[in-house]
């Protein structure tokens, strides 16, 4: 049985001109394994991943046949269960540390936090959970860590410790959004590899919500090209020079390589693209 | 790269390291007193230079204005009026600093001593009203930005506009006409019913501890019924500017990316708002709350007329009616020093409230 299952999902958008449909009845199915979705800025990738967590807000809507977690109707959920869900069973990590972690509370109170919505644990359980999950994602002296404040850290520390708490209770289900589009290059492979270890090791589904087709390509099973709400293309990622729709090849042609000589980069010609 | 060195051995070492750490203190204690010190400095410039310059002859105001031109000239050398005006400066300086703030002129009596009887007044009244403002404004304005658009929204919101639109002495005439005249639920003008007046001795010249220290209820009650309507109004004021202040940085602050994590993280609603959304606010709420205090510490001339308060207000807008200078001044001097120490305050607050400070 699949993890996830999800038909005909649509998100939409009061507008000026009646309701913006951003995702436009997507439908798939994510297993135990790893799937990327690609796609440009308002392609409708990050509405997809939050509305998995059921993180929309009014006035925002959110509709589908199905969207199945293991079994249990996302539709149709409480909002206590959903809760239940959110941290334990299904998580989230997000584009930039400097945002996504609360500026006046201590790294380890932050992470400690997720223990203590879920489990019975007691304040020293916890802190041991917390400097075992900060050792995980090869924080050398989780002891310093857990002490400091998120101003105090690199960024590349910060999207660690977000893992950190987003793994702690091992989820079913992890969801990054653009999880290094924030951090130095130098940085980007590092929490990858942290992230790939962890999700092999412990088995979950993830999901990666990126722009970068290179980077999805290597550390996905299976990619998802989004485009104005639809998924395009989807393939295995080591099918992805063999794609076939128009939008998808139209990005790997305008990808340059280190081994060939062009005077100009193709663009995207968005006219032919027009009727997608 | 030796200084680097250096710090990184002494970062190593904990006896150093806390050396350091109380030797910085230290610095951060002292030019905080420092500052504390420039500004009243500069405070005390402008009174003095206000004090110069207002078209009112303060010998004038002694000796009357048939005097022969002698006996003003002597006055005037005894008050110093004949020395430069630096060492004007200083001497009123030096005079303020051993608690001389001079005579008031209609009372006969040292400014310092009625501004001791008057602050304390308005300082209780102002305190019971910033607790009640802050009490219900805060709670309303996070309750209003976590339901945003519902009736409790548009209960506060018209509330929070009602505080800005009502003048404050027709509220405080149709309070007394209300709960006192008709309802008698509360005591009238005044601080405490006449019969009550000086039974306690005045420890801190606030009435409510005083009585409270000398465990006589009944006077307690007295101050009680009293205050408790001019404070409701005051905090009614400061309740309806500190509930839209925390709303609006509620609101803020529920569309940050943290809040969501907190929400990922299966956080219960209770606990996102208050500990995620509202912890950070705390810093920026200091702010809102200490200048609302400050200015009830002013004194609210209109609440302290209709409610014949004898606090700072109602003082100065007397000494300012029969051109008193020395008290005007001297009253002055007290609005400014707690403006500075409430700016003071908040600053201190706001280093223990948000580690980026630190």
């Amino acid at each position: 049985m699949s993890l996830l299952t999800i038909e005909n999902l649509r998100v939409s958008f009061p507008g000026e001109q009646g309701a913006v449909e951003v995702v436009k009845g997507i439908s798939f199915e994510l297993g135990r394994e790893r799937l990327g979705i690609v796609g440009e800025s308002g392609s409708g990738k990050s509405m997809t991943g939050r509305s998995i967590l059921r993180l929309i807000d009014k006035p925002g809507s959110v509709t589908a046949d199905r969207m199945e977690f293991d079994g249990l109707d996302l539709m149709t959920l409480s909002n206590r269960r959903m809760r239940a869900l959110r941290g334990a069973r299904m998580s989230m990590v997000m584009q930039d540390p400097k945002f996504s972690l609360n500026p006046v509370m201590r790294i380890g109170d932050q992470i400690a936090e997720v223990l203590s919505f879920h489990s019975k644990l007691n304040a020293r359980e916890r802190r041991k959970r917390v400097l075992e999950s900060l050792e995980a994602v090869r924080i050398t002296d989780p002891e310093r860590v857990y002490k400091l404040y998120p101003h105090e850290v690199s960024g590349g520390m910060g999207q660690r410790i977000m893992i950190a708490m987003m793994v702690i209770l091992e989820p079913d289900l992890m969801i990054a959004d653009e999880p290094t589009s924030a951090l130095d290059v130098s940085v980007q492979a590092q929490v990858l590899d942290i992230m790939d270890d962890l999700v092999t090791r412990t088995g979950m589904g993830l999901i990666i919500i990126s722009h970068d087709l290179n980077m999805v390509a290597r550390y996905c099973d299976r990619i998802l090209v989004m485009f104005n709400g639809e998924i395009v293309e989807s393939c295995q990622a080591s099918e992805l020079a063999n794609a076939q729709h128009p939008y998808t090849q139209g990005l790997l042609a305008s990808m340059p390589t280190l081994d060939e000589h062009r005077d100009r980069l193709p663009v995207l010609d968005r006219t032919q693209l027009g009727g997608v | 790269m030796k200084s680097l060195v250096l710090t990184n051995a002494a970062a190593d070492d904990p006896w150093k390291r806390r050396r350091q750490q109380s030797l910085r203190w230290l610095y951060s204690l002292g030019g905080f007193a420092a500052t504390i010190a420039m500004t009243f400095l500069g405070l005390l410039a402008i009174t003095f230079v206000i004090g110069r310059v207002v078209p009112i002859d303060p010998v004038l105001a002694v000796v009357g204005d048939r005097a022969p031109q002698d006996v003003y000239d002597a006055v005037r050398a005894e008050m110093g009026l004949d020395n430069p005006l630096i060492v004007q400066f200083i001497q009123y300086v030096g005079s303020v600093i051993s608690g001389d703030l001079g005579m008031a002129v209609t009372s006969q009596r040292p400014v310092a001593e009625e501004l001791a009887r008057v602050f304390p007044a308005t300082l209780e009244m102002a305190t019971l009203g910033i607790l009640i403002g802050v009490l219900v404004g805060v709670p309303a304005g996070v309750l209003a930005a976590a339901r945003q658009g519902s009736w409790i929204d548009q209960v506060i919101r018209v509330l929070g506009l009602a505080g800005y639109a009502i003048p404050a002495f027709w509220l405080g005439l149709v309070g007394l006409a209300l709960f006192y005249a008709n309802l008698r639920w509360v005591g009238g003008p005044g601080r405490i019913d006449i019969f009550m007046e000086g039974i306690v001795p005045s420890r801190t010249g606030l009435l409510l501890i005083d009585s409270m220290l000398s465990g006589d209820w009944a006077v307690f009650r007295s101050a009680w019924s009293h205050i408790i309507l001019p404070a409701t109004i005051l905090g009614f004021f400061s309740l309806a500017y500190i509930a839209r202040m925390t709303r609006s940085f509620m609101l803020e602050q529920l569309s940050q990316e943290y809040v969501i994590t907190a929400r990922v993280k299966g956080a219960p609603e209770r606990v996102v708002i208050w500990r995620h959304a509202f912890r950070p606010i705390r810093i920026q709420l200091v702010t809102v709350i200490g200048l609302s205090f400050a200015q009830l510490l002013e004194g609210s001339v209109m609440i302290e007329t209709v409610f014949s308060w004898p606090g700072i207000g109602n003082y100065l807008t007397n000494a300012l009616l029969n051109a008193d200078m020395n008290s005007v001044l001297g009253a002055t001097l007290v609005i400014g020093a707690v403006f500075i120490g409430v700016n003071k305050v908040s600053d201190l607050l706001y280093r223990i409230l948000d580690p980026r400070a630190r």
